[in-house]
C-alpha cells in the first residue's frame, strides 16, 4: 500500500519539535521546552503502533514522496517502506525515546542548555525514524549520518568539559571509519544492479551470479566485498572490534542520552542494517561468517572487559558492547530474527540500566562503584528495577533476555559445523561473563555498607517519580517482552520470528529437542553461576577480588581495566602518526623544504645568475621578470618546435 | 558546427552579461570620483552597485533554458577585426552558476568590509568591484582573447588587495601569489596564441571546440599543458598550491572571500571551458594521472591540516582538499564526477567563502589567527557558534548540506572511473571529519578562553553577510536539483564531445612517438 500522512508524520513530529525547540527555545521555551519534545515523540509513538497494528495484520507500505538527487542514471528519493522489521524498530525507537524524554524531565531539570538537549533529542529521534523507514540506502546514509550527529552533539552536551568534547569528536570520527567502507559499499551497489532502492537492488539479486572481482590481487566474489564494506558501517555504528572505542568514551554524555542512543536504539542501527540488507548477506557465506565471528569476538572482548570496570556507567557500556555482539553473532549465522529479537528485548533491559544507573549518579553524585554500596534501603525501586534488569539480561528463566539470548545460542549452535558448535561455545561463555560483572555491579552499587562517607549518606534518597516511573515501565519490558517469542520447545510457534519471516526468513537449525534443551538448560546454568560467583566475590569474600586482580603480578588485570590498551595503539598509530606526518613532513619538508625552497630558490639562483652577467642591483620582480621572458621564449620554441611537426 | 549554432542570443531588454561585466567596473570607476574621506558615501555606493549588479544577473537564473546545452543570453560584435578578435559573451550550464555566485560574493565582500578596512577606503572598493567585474568577464567569455583581457585583469586588483590591505606577511604572499599565477598565464597565452594559429585564426570559443579536437594527439598534449599550468595553479593543484595558504592568510577578509568563493574556481573552470572540449584526445590520456593528482591532493591537503596552528591556514589548506574532489570529479569525465565537481566548485564557494566570512569577523574583534588563542566560544558566542557549525557540517559532507551531495556525486562518479583512486579519495572524507571537528572542539568547545570571554557575537550586518551561504548550504542540500538542473545538457554535451576523442592510445605510447 502506499504511503500515508500516518507514516509520514511518524518522523515528521519530532521534527518538528525539533524546530522549534531550536528556534524558540533559547529565548521563549527554555525549562518548558520538554513538553513541545515529549508530546511529539508520544506522538510518534501512538502511529508507530497504529502502524504495526497494521502491519499485523498483514499490510506493509512503500513510497516515494520527494525526488531528491538525480544525475545521469542515478536517482535518489526519499521514501517509506514500512514492512515488519520497520514496524519492530519504530516501537522500539519511539518507546524508548518516549520515556527517556520523561525521564530527562527530572534527570535534566535545571540544566543549562535543558531546551537544547531537549532540541537535540527530538533532532534523533527523527534522524533515527528516517533511518528505520528508509526504502533505499542514500536516505539510510543520512539517517546514519544524522543520528551520529546527534551522538556527537549529545555525548558533547556538556562541551565545556575537555572529555565530553573529545569524546563526542571521537564518536563522529570513528564512525567515519566505518562510513569509509560503507560508501564505498553502496557506491558497488549501484554500479552493479544500477539502483540504490532497497526493492529494486534486492529483486535484482534473486538468481544472480555473483562476478568474482579481483581486490588487491585477491579473487573474491563481488557480493562478498559489498557485503563486507557495508557490514563496515555496521561494524562502526554497533560499536564491534576494531571500531568499538568510542562507545566507552560516549559515556561522557548525560545518561538518558546513553540510555536511548548508546544502548537502545542508535547503536542498534549496525544490526539493523546487516538484518535489512539479509538479501545480499545470504549470498556471500564468507561475509555470514565474517559477521558472525566479528560479532563472537566482540561480545566475548567486550565482557571480559566489563569484568574490571569501576565507572557504573562504563560497565553497562561494555555490556552493550557485549550483547550488539550477540545480535551481531545472530546475524551471521542468519537467524537475523534472532538478533532483531535480541535487539528488542535489550533495548528495554539495557535502556533500564543505563536509566538506573542515572538514578544512581543522580542520588550519590559520583560514579565510581567502589564510592558506592548499599544503596538498597536507600532507593528501592531503583534497586528493585536494576536487579530485575540484571537478571534479565544474565538469561534468568522466564525474563526477557532469557529468551531473546537463547535462541541465539541456540541458532548459533545450529548452525551446523565446528564454526556453529565454536559460536556457542563463546555465546555461553560470554553469557557466563555477562551474568558476573552484572552482579557485581549490583553487589557493589545496592549491597553492603555505603563507601562515600556519612555525610553523602545522609543524603541519599529515592528519585522523584519521572525518574522512577520510566523506570517501572522499562522494567514490565525487560520482565515480559520476550513472551512474544516463546521457542518451540514450548509447544508453540514463535510468534515473534514468524512475523518477521516474510523480511528476514528463517534459518534451517541442525538439531534435536534434546539439544536444544540443552542449550537453554546450559545457559541458564551458567547465569546462575556467574550470579552466585559475584555474590561469593563481592556478597560474602571481599578480600577475594584484590587477590585475584594481583595474580600474574596483576598484569592480566591491568589489561582489562585498560582496555587491552586500544586506544593508546589507536592514539600512537593514528593520531599521533598522522600529526606528526603532518607537522615534520609535509609542513616542514614537502610543503617547506621541497616546494617552497624550488619557488624561492629558482628566482634567487636566477637573480644570483644574473647579477654576475650583468652585474645590475635591481628588485626582486627584476628577476621575476626576465625568468619569466626566458621562461616564454624557450617554451614558445618547445610548443612550436614539437607541437607543430 | 559554426559559430552561430550553438548561440543562442539575449533576448533579455538589457544585454545582461556586458551589464554585469561593466556595470562594477565603470561603478569602480565613478566611485574614484567620490572624496576619499566620505567614507560612508563610499561603502553605501559600493553596496548599491553590488546589490544593483546581483539583482540585474537574477534573470540568468530564472530565464535560463535548461534543456539545452548551448550558449545562452550571447553577444557578438567584432572587436579587433584585423585579428578576428570578437566581442563574443555568452553563458551555458557550466558557466551560469558562478555568473551568480560572482554577484552574490562581491555584496558579502563589501558587507563584511565595512567596519574592518579603514585605511584608503575608497580604493579598497574600486579594487573590490573591478574584481567583479573581471570575474564575471571570465565566465562570461566566448572569445579566447577576451578571456585572456579578463583573466589577467582581475589578478591586478587582486594583488593589490593582498598587498595592500592584508596582514603583516602580505609582501611575500603577493609576490608568490604573483608569481605562481603569472609564471600559469604566460604558459596559457603561448597555449592561446598556438591555437589561433593552427586553429583557422580564430579566438572563438565554439569555433575552437569545432577546429582543435581535430588536432594530432602531439600537439594536443602540448597544448593541453600549456593551459594546465594556468589551471592548475589557480585551483590550485598539488604541488603548485604553496600560494595559497600564504595569500588566504594574509589576504583581508573581503579578499580569501573572493579568492576562495570565485578565483580559484576559475582553473576548474578552465578545465571544463577549453582543456576538455578543446583536446579531448590529450584530455582521455591525461584523465588518470589528474584524477591520481586529485587524490594526492584531497589526501595531503587534508593531512597537512593536521600540523596547522593558524586558523586561515588550515582553511585554506582545507580547500586544497576541497578542490581535489572538484578536479577529480571533473577528470573522471562522466556525468556524476562531472556534475558533482561542478557543484562541488559552488559548495566550495559557498563553505569557504562562509569560513572565511566567519574567520573575518571574529578577526576583526580578535586580531588573532592562532587557534590555541580561541577556546569555549560555544558559551560566549552562540549565534557564531551555530552558524561555524552548519558550515563545519557542510566542510565534512554531512547529507542534507550541500557538501555531500557534491561529495557523494564525486566519489560515485571516481569510483565508477577508477576504483583504487576512488578507494583513496573516499578517505578524505575521514581526514576531513578529523580535522574540522577538532577545529571546532578546539575554538568553539571546552573552557572559554579568557581572549573571547567578552567578545561580542555576531552583528546584524554580520548575520546578512553569512546567512546567504547558510541558505544555499541547506537549499544545495536538500533540493540539489535545482542546481544539478542547470548542468544536465551541458555536462551531457561535454560528454559526447570528449567521448568522440581516440582512446586506443595510451600516454606512455605519445610520449614515446607512437
Amino acid at each position: 500500500m502506499d504511503i500515508t500522512m500516518v507514516h509520514i508524520l511518524i518522523p515528521a513530529l519530532p521534527f518538528l519539535a525539533f524546530l522549534v525547540n531550536g528556534l524558540l527555545g533559547a529565548r521563549l521555551i527554555r525549562d518548558q521546552a520538554h513538553w513541545v519534545a515529549t508530546l511529539a515523540v508520544a506522538g510518534s509513538w501512538v502511529l508507530s503502533v497504529m502502524t504495526l497494528m497494521d502491519v499485523l495484520h498483514g499490510k506493509t507500505f512503500y513510497g516515494n514522496i520527494y525526488t531528491w538527487i538525480s544525475s545521469g542514471g542515478l536517482d535518489v528519493s526519499v521514501g517509506f517502506s514500512i514492512d515488519p522489521l520497520t514496524a519492530v524498530m519504530l516501537i522500539v525507537v519511539t518507546t524508548v525515546s518516549t520515556l527517556v524524554h520523561v525521564y530527562s524531565v527530572g534527570y535534566m531539570h535545571g540544566e543549562r542548555g535543558y531546551w537544547r538537549f531537549y532540541a537535540y533529542l527530538s533532532l534523533f529521534t527523527f534522524s533515527m525514524l528516517m533511518l528505520v523507514m528508509s526504502n533505499n540506502f542514500v536516505q539510510l546514509f543520512f539517517g546514519w549520518e544524522a543520528v551520529g550527529l546527534c551522538s556527537y552533539l549529545l555525548i558533547g552536551f556538556y562541551y565545556d568539559k575537555e572529555a565530553a568534547a573529545v569524546a563526542g569528536s571521537k564518536a563522529f570520527i570513528v564512525n567515519r571509519f566505518g562510513d569509509f567502507g560503507f560508501a564505498l559499499g553502496v557506491f558497488l551497489v549501484f554500479l552493479t544492479f544500477g539502483s540504490l532502492d532497497y526493492r529494486t537492488v534486492f529483486a535484482a539479486l534473486s538468481g544472480w551470479e555473483s562476478p568474482v572481482v579481483e581486490v588487491f590481487g585477491l579473487e573474491a566474489d563481488l557480493v562478498t566485498v559489498i557485503a563486507l564494506l557495508l557490514f563496515c558501517g555496521a561494524v562502526g555504528k554497533s560499536a564491534q572490534i576494531p571500531l568499538h572505542v568510542w562507545l566507552p568514551d560516549a559515556m561522557e554524555g548525560p545518561t538518558p542520552v546513553s540510555a536511548l542512543i548508546h544502548a537502545a536504539t542508535m547503536v542498534t542501527a549496525g544490526v539493523f542494517l546487516v538484518a535489512r540488507c539479509n538479501p545480499l548477506f545470504n549470498l556471500s557465506a564468507t561475509a555470514m561468517s565474517t559477521v558472525a565471528i566479528v560479532g563472537a569476538i566482540t561480545s566475548l572482548f567486550a565482557a571480559t572487559i566489563a569484568l574490571v570496570q569501576n565507572d557504573i556507567k562504563r560497565v553497562v557500556a561494555y555490556s552493550t558492547i557485549s550483547q550488539l555482539g550477540y545480535m551481531v553473532l545472530a546475524c551471521g549465522v542468519g537467524a537475523y530474527s534472532a538478533g532483531i529479537f535480541h535487539l528488542y528485548t535489550h533495548a528495554f533491559f539495557k535502556a533500564l540500566l543505563f536509566l538506573g544507573a542515572g538514578s544512581v549518579i543522580h542520588a550519590v553524585h559520583d560514579q565510581d562503584i567502589r564510592n558506592m554500596g548499599g544503596l538498597f534501603k536507600h532507593m528501592k525501586i531503583t534497586a528493585i528495577t536494576f536487579w530485575i534488569a540484571s537478571l534479565s539480561i544474565s538469561g534468568f528463566p522466564l525474563l526477557a533476555g532469557f529468551f531473546s539470548k537463547d535462541e541465539i545460542l541456540w541458532m548459533a549452535y545450529a548452525s551446523g559445523g565446528v564454526q556453529g558448535k565454536l559460536l556457542w561455545l563463546v555465546g555461553t561463555l560470554v553469557a557466563l561473563l555477562t551474568a558476573f560483572y552484572s552482579f557485581r555491579l549490583i553487589f557493589l552499587t545496592f549491597h553492603g555498607e555505603f563507601r562515600g562517607g556519612h555525610e553523602k549518606e545522609h543524603h541519599l534518597h529515592e528519585s522523584s517519580p519521572v525518574i522512577t516511573v520510566p523506570l517501572i515501565i522499562l522494567c514490565v519490558g525487560a520482565v515480559a517482552s520476550g513472551w512474544v517469542g516463546l521457542p518451540p520447545v514450548f509447544g508453540m510457534e514463535n510468534q515473534f520470528a514468524h512475523f518477521l519471516q516474510p523480511v528476514l526468513g528463517h534459518p534451517e537449525a541442525h538439531g534435536t529437542h534434546a539439544e536444544e534443551w540443552m542449550v537453554m538448560g546450559v545457559s541458564v546454568a551458567v547465569g546462575l553461576l556467574g550470579i552466585g560467583a559475584a555474590w561469593v566475590l563481592y556478597g560474602r569474600r571481599s578480600d577475594l577480588p584484590a587477590r585475584l586482580g594481583a595474580l600474574a603480578n596483576g598484569v592480566p588485570y591491568r589489561w582489562l581495566l585498560n582496555k587491552y590498551y586500544v586506544d593508546e595503539l589507536y592514539n600512537l598509530v593514528f593520531i599521533r602518526a598522522t600529526v606528526a606526518a603532518a607537522r615534520n613532513v609535509l609542513v616542514a619538508v614537502t610543503d617547506g623544504a621541497v616546494i617552497e625552497g624550488i619557488v624561492n630558490g629558482v628566482p634567487a639562483m636566477i637573480g644570483r645568475i644574473s647579477e654576475k652577467v650583468r652585474g645590475l642591483q635591481t628588485g626582486v620582480l627584476h628577476h621575476y621578470a626576465s625568468i619569466m621572458a626566458f621562461g616564454v621564449l624557450l617554451l614558445f620554441a618547445i610548443v612550436i618546435g614539437w607541437g607543430g611537426g | 558546427m559554426t559559430d552561430l549554432d550553438s548561440m543562442i542570443p539575449n533576448t533579455l531588454a538589457y544585454p545582461i552579461l556586458t551589464v554585469l561585466t561593466f556595470l562594477p567596473i565603470v561603478g569602480g570607476l565613478l566611485l574614484m570620483l567620490v572624496p576619499s574621506s566620505s567614507h560612508r558615501l563610499i561603502r553605501t555606493s559600493a553596496l548599491g552597485m553590488t546589490l544593483l549588479t546581483f539583482l540585474l544577473s537574477l534573470p540568468l537564473f530564472t530565464s535560463f533554458d535548461k534543456s539545452t546545452w548551448m550558449m545562452q543570453f550571447t553577444e557578438n560584435r567584432p572587436w579587433i577585426e584585423a585579428w578576428n578578435i570578437n566581442y563574443s559573451l555568452g553563458v551555458d550550464g557550466i558557466s551560469v552558476l558562478f555568473v551568480l555566485l560572482s554577484t552574490l560574493v562581491a555584496i558579502l565582500c563589501v558587507l563584511i568590509s565595512w567596519t574592518a578596512i579603514e585605511q584608503k577606503v575608497k580604493e579598497f572598493h574600486v579594487a573590490i568591484l573591478i574584481i567583479e567585474g573581471a570575474m564575471i568577464g571570465v565566465f562570461c567569455s566566448l572569445d579566447l582573447f577576451l578571456f585572456y583581457v579578463f583573466w589577467e585583469a582581475m589578478l591586478i586588483p587582486m594583488y593589490l588587495l593582498i598587498g595592500i590591505w592584508g596582514g603583516p606577511g602580505r609582501l611575500y604572499a603577493t609576490i608568490k601569489f604573483f608569481l605562481y599565477t603569472l609564471v600559469g598565464s604566460l604558459l596559457m597565452l603561448i597555449g592561446i596564441i598556438t591555437l589561433y594559429l593552427k586553429g583557422g585564426q580564430t579566438f572563438s570559443i565554439p569555433e575552437l571546440m569545432a577546429q582543435a579536437p581535430g588536432f594530432s594527439v602531439e600537439l594536443q598534449l602540448t597544448l593541453w599543458v600549456a593551459f594546465f599550468a594556468a589551471f592548475a595553479v589557480k585551483v590550485p593543484m598539488f604541488p603548485v598550491h604553496t600560494w595559497l595558504p600564504d595569500a588566504h592568510t594574509e589576504a583581508p577578509t573581503a579578499g580569501s572571500v573572493i579568492l576562495a568563493a570565485v578565483l580559484i574556481k576559475m582553473g576548474a573552470y578552465g578545465f571544463l571551458r577549453f582543456s576538455i572540449p578543446f583536446f579531448p584526445g590529450a584530455t582521455q590520456l591525461m584523465a588518470v594521472p589528474m584524477m591520481a593528482l586529485s587524490v594526492v591532493a584531497i589526501v595531503y591537503g587534508a593531512v597537512i591540516c593536521y600540523g596547522q596552528t593558524d586558523l586561515k591556514r588550515l582553511i585554506a589548506y582545507s580547500s586544497v582538499s576541497h578542490m581535489g574532489f572538484v578536479t577529480l570529479g571533473i577528470f573522471a569525465l562522466n556525468t556524476q564526477g562531472l556534475e558533482g565537481g561542478i557543484l562541488q566548485m559552488l559548495n566550495h564557494g559557498v563553505v569557504t567563502g562562509g569560513l572565511f566570512l566567519m574567520v573575518g569577523a571574529v578577526y576583526e574583534r580578535t586580531h588573532s589567527r592562532e587557534i590555541a588563542y580561541y577556546g569555549g566560544m560555544a558559551r560566549s558566542l552562540p549565534v557564531y557558534a551555530v552558524f561555524f557549525m552548519v558550515l563545519t557540517l557542510s566542510a565534512i559532507g554531512f547529507p542534507t548540506t550541500n557538501g555531500f551531495i557534491g561529495e557523494f556525486l564525486i566519489l560515485l562518479g571516481g569510483f565508477a572511473r577508477h576504483k583504487p583512486l576512488g578507494v583513496v579519495a573516499a578517505t578524505g572524507v575521514i581526514l576531513g571529519a578529523g580535522y574540522m571537528l577538532w577545529l571546532y572542539r578546539r575554538v568553539f568547545f571546552q573552557e572559554t578562553s579568557e581572549n573571547v570571554s567578552a567578545l561580542q557575537d555576531l552583528t546584524g550586518r554580520e548575520i546578512v553577510a553569512v546567512l546567504p551561504m547558510l541558505i544555499f548550504v541547506f537549499w544545495i542540500g536538500l533540493y540539489p536539483n535545482a542546481f544539478l538542473g542547470f548542468m544536465h545538457a551541458s555536462v551531457e554535451h561535454l560528454i559526447a564531445q570528449v567521448g568522440q576523442a581516440e582512446e586506443t592510445l595510451t600516454l606512455a605510447q605519445v610520449l614515446m612517438g607512437r
